[in-house]
């Protein structure tokens, strides 16, 4: 039976509101304000203890390291490097940048990787992978990641919501609980890899994945921010947090960083880095500065369809900077460099330029499935991309992942469904016409 | 108790970060104060606050009073004034205040690291120890997700306001779908916790390149509507990105923009004669923005549905 979370018995408002914590010892009333913490030393003997309806029982718990500790570091010593993803600034490309660093290191097929979606209000990762419908399978030794591929698997809240748009309204206490299952029950088994994405801010998420890890350790943290003063005050925080709590700053990433417009190609700054950018904030705070990486609108587009944006778009620009990235995430962890990346991160792409396409040939030396596919069907891109995608996929998932879309409605996704089939024909022709390999097409994993 | 004279009070929510909740929070406030109004808006977000930064008071410090904290003038009440030659300098507009953590931290660059009872006890602070006075609106700008301080947030208003001065929630999406799939979970929140929604949003709709004035669709198109007609909210209207705001959130300079620029239809025309293009107030600037007119129209649409 997959771990399912039931929904909460709604009666009224009040019940949504105070939906109990559950911590160690056992409550039996909510925290009080100012409250040091169940688990912690002063737990029961702390002045804003008094009147605690708990008092008694969190002062007579057993103190001491939490027995769970040793159980959770057992599960993670196959992994042989944890990467945190972390940011103080909401909406910067955390998720973003996890799936592409997870997307990266993925693509040695020597690597094992995985993610953790700890964002337990907004678990982006499931949708950015293509996984959204997944569950969780369980087996006698543990839950087991949903793979996207035969070396990455994922692991998120996302998976055991009943309903996909339902809302997870807990407090710190409960989000805690769920990450440590996460840490306790995931049979990762061993990998080489394991990229936790976190949610924005420095609250409880942050504070339990630092001190359920701190034992098994973590190679350290990414931050990732954009260009502009506001969000570097976020980050700036997020540092001293990583400071105060002893974890191992790898680096900054600077996302967002330029925009290049797809019809002048004139190179402009949406983000404006007033204060010298995130180069500078690295500078400042002595912190290595891992790149910055351009805005591509593309790279919005594939998280939607749940597609690999370094599959995709090699030649875009925004893949370039990502790559001396996440070569430098290597560098900074003590990993060899040709162990970072697959050899040849496209390999398809040498099939590719034997296929018979002339003039994409004669365009770019370099053509993946969906260049040729947009040079033959068109250049709108999205027309190129589902053509790509019905290629890859059955029709029936197709209308599946259009009804996820929220650019879809039922009638819009059979409407596609059947402009699909047109596509389809159109590409089967030119198939049979030896315009478009076959082959090559089926090669895309 | 503290809130018992302000007239309306609305949230500012998005299940998602980064889709510019304070960027309409704050320019909502710049356009209802415009219209005369007396605003406060308070900042939920106490790990990321960013309202000091936006309003341009970061500097400022709280003054305590007697039974609570006195919020921090952005800009007090002003008619609309002229200078000698007859032209109109300064606009006529309301009070405008604001209250954040950011002005109770001793360094901008400290985190604030703390478990979930000590955020819903400042919330709780915030709301009952702050004198906000005689308020038309009251804006609360709130941090990403559905959490503690949301379930505080709405746990205290329910108790200290009536319903008379819930005004509602207005939730702010970016176009692309990964967005949309978390904005729906904090629409449901909104449903299950009886906030009514007043309408939605939709922020970063389009890029207009400053030198071909091609507009790109950087966070993909469409999302924000289909999402307000599927749960059957309002739509207040789509936002482009316009760096010109950026610039004036972030160096105080006065918008200015390319002869011949049109945005929704309007004619932005840059007055040249001004001398004193970037001094002056925040909210005087912010009338030469060419988001001005969009977000004039949403808070007309606003003020409509709130004081039904």
């Amino acid at each position: 039976m997959a771990p399912f979370m039931d929904p909460p018995p709604l009666t009224s408002v009040d019940t949504a509101l105070t939906a109990h914590t559950t911590a160690t010892p056992a409550l039996v009333a909510p925290e009080p304000e100012h409250c040091p913490g169940p688990e912690s030393n002063l737990a029961g003997k702390d002045d804003a203890c008094a009147g605690c309806p708990n008092q008694a029982i969190c002062a007579s718990a057993p103190k001491g390291p939490d027995p769970d500790i040793p159980i959770i570091t057992q599960r993670l010593a196959g992994i042989k490097h944890k990467i945190l993803v972390l940011s103080g600034k909401g909406g910067v490309g955390k998720s973003t940048f996890s799936t592409l660093l997870a997307h990266a290191f993925a693509s040695n097929s020597a690597n094992t990787v995985g993610i953790m979606d700890t964002d337990i209000c907004g678990p982006s990762i499931p949708k950015m992978m293509g996984v959204e419908a997944e569950t969780i399978h369980v087996t006698s030794t543990g839950w087991e990641p949903v793979w996207v591929s035969d070396n990455l698997g994922v692991m998120s809240v996302q998976f055991m919501l009943p309903n996909r748009d339902d809302a997870v309204i807990w407090r710190g206490a409960k989000k805690n609980g769920l990450i440590k299952r996460f840490l306790m029950d995931v049979e990762w088994g061993s990998m080489d890899y394991l990229v936790v994405d976190t949610p924005p801010g420095t609250s409880d998420e942050h504070l339990s994945v630092n001190s359920y890890l701190k034992e098994s350790g973590v190679d350290g943290a990414v931050l990732v921010t954009t260009p502009q003063e506001v969000a570097l005050l976020d980050v700036r925080k997020e540092i001293d947090f990583c400071k105060k709590a002893g974890i191992r700053i790898l680096g900054l990433v600077e996302n967002m960083s330029g925009f290049v417009c797809p019809k002048c190609t004139h190179t402009s700054e949406i983000f404006r880095a007033t204060t010298g950018g995130g180069r500078r904030l690295a500078q400042d705070m002595k912190i290595p500065f891992l790149g910055a990486v351009p805005l591509d609108s593309r790279i919005g587009m594939a998280c939607d369809f749940g597609e690999s944006f370094f599959d995709n778009f090699p030649d875009s620009p925004t893949c370039k900077a990502l790559k001396e990235v996440v070569k430098n995430v290597g560098k900074e962890m003590g990993v060899k460099e040709e162990d970072v990346l697959g050899e040849d991160m496209f390999p398809h792409v040498k099939t590719l330029t034997a296929s018979s396409v002339s003039s994409a040939k004669e365009e770019s030396p370099v053509a993946t499935p969906l260049a040729q596919a947009r040079k033959v069907l068109g250049n709108d891109t999205l027309e190129a991309q589902r053509a790509v995608i019905e290629v890859r996929n059955d029709a029936v998932k197709y209308v599946d992942t259009a009804t996820t879309y929220a650019n879809y409605s039922k009638d819009q996704a059979v409407e596609a469904l059947t402009e699909n089939e047109r596509l389809k024909m159109k590409v089967a022709k030119l198939e049979r016409e030896g315009i478009l390999e076959q082959r090559e097409f089926m090669h895309t994993t | 108790m503290s809130l018992k004279d302000v007239k309306h009070i609305a949230l500012v929510l998005s299940g998602k970060g980064g889709v510019g909740k304070s960027s309409v929070t704050t320019q909502l406030a710049l356009t209802l104060s415009l219209h005369g109004y007396s605003v406060g808006v308070l900042d939920v977000d106490l790990t990321g606050p960013s309202i000091p930064r936006f309003f341009g008071v970061e500097k400022e410090k709280v003054r305590q009073a007697p039974g609570g904290w006195i919020p921090v003038p952005v800009h007090e009440q002003q008619t609309e004034s002229q200078n000698g030659n007859g032209h109109a300098v300064g606009s006529g507009h309301g009070s405008l205040h604001c209250m954040s953590l950011g002005f109770l931290l001793a360094n901008r660059g400290d985190a604030v690291v703390w478990r979930g009872p000590k955020k819903t006890a400042m919330v709780r602070q915030f709301l009952s120890d702050v004198h906000w006075g005689t308020l038309d609106y009251l804006l609360i700008d709130t941090p990403p997700g559905t959490s503690d301080e949301h379930i505080s947030l709405v746990e205290t208003l329910l108790k200290e306001a009536t319903s008379e001065q819930m005004a509602g929630a207005v939730i702010v999406t970016t176009p692309q779908a990964i967005s949309i799939s978390d904005v729906k979970k904090e629409i449901n929140f909104c449903r299950k916790t009886g906030v009514q929604i007043l309408g939605v949003i939709e922020n970063m709709a389009g890029f207009v390149c400053p030198n071909c004035s091609e507009c790109t669709n950087v966070f993909s198109k469409g999302g924000g509507r289909v999402m307000a007609q599927e749960f059957e909210v309002p739509f207040l209207g789509s936002v482009p990105i316009d760096p010109m705001f950026i610039r004036l959130i972030e160096e105080g300079r006065r918008p200015v923009y390319p002869e011949g620029t049109v945005v929704d239809g309007q004619a932005i025309a840059t007055n040249a004669e001004s001398e004193e293009l970037d001094t002056g107030l925040l909210v005087d600037k912010y009338t030469a923005c060419s988001l001005h007119p969009l977000f004039d129209g949403m808070v007309k649409e606003l003020i409509t549905t709130i004081e039904r």
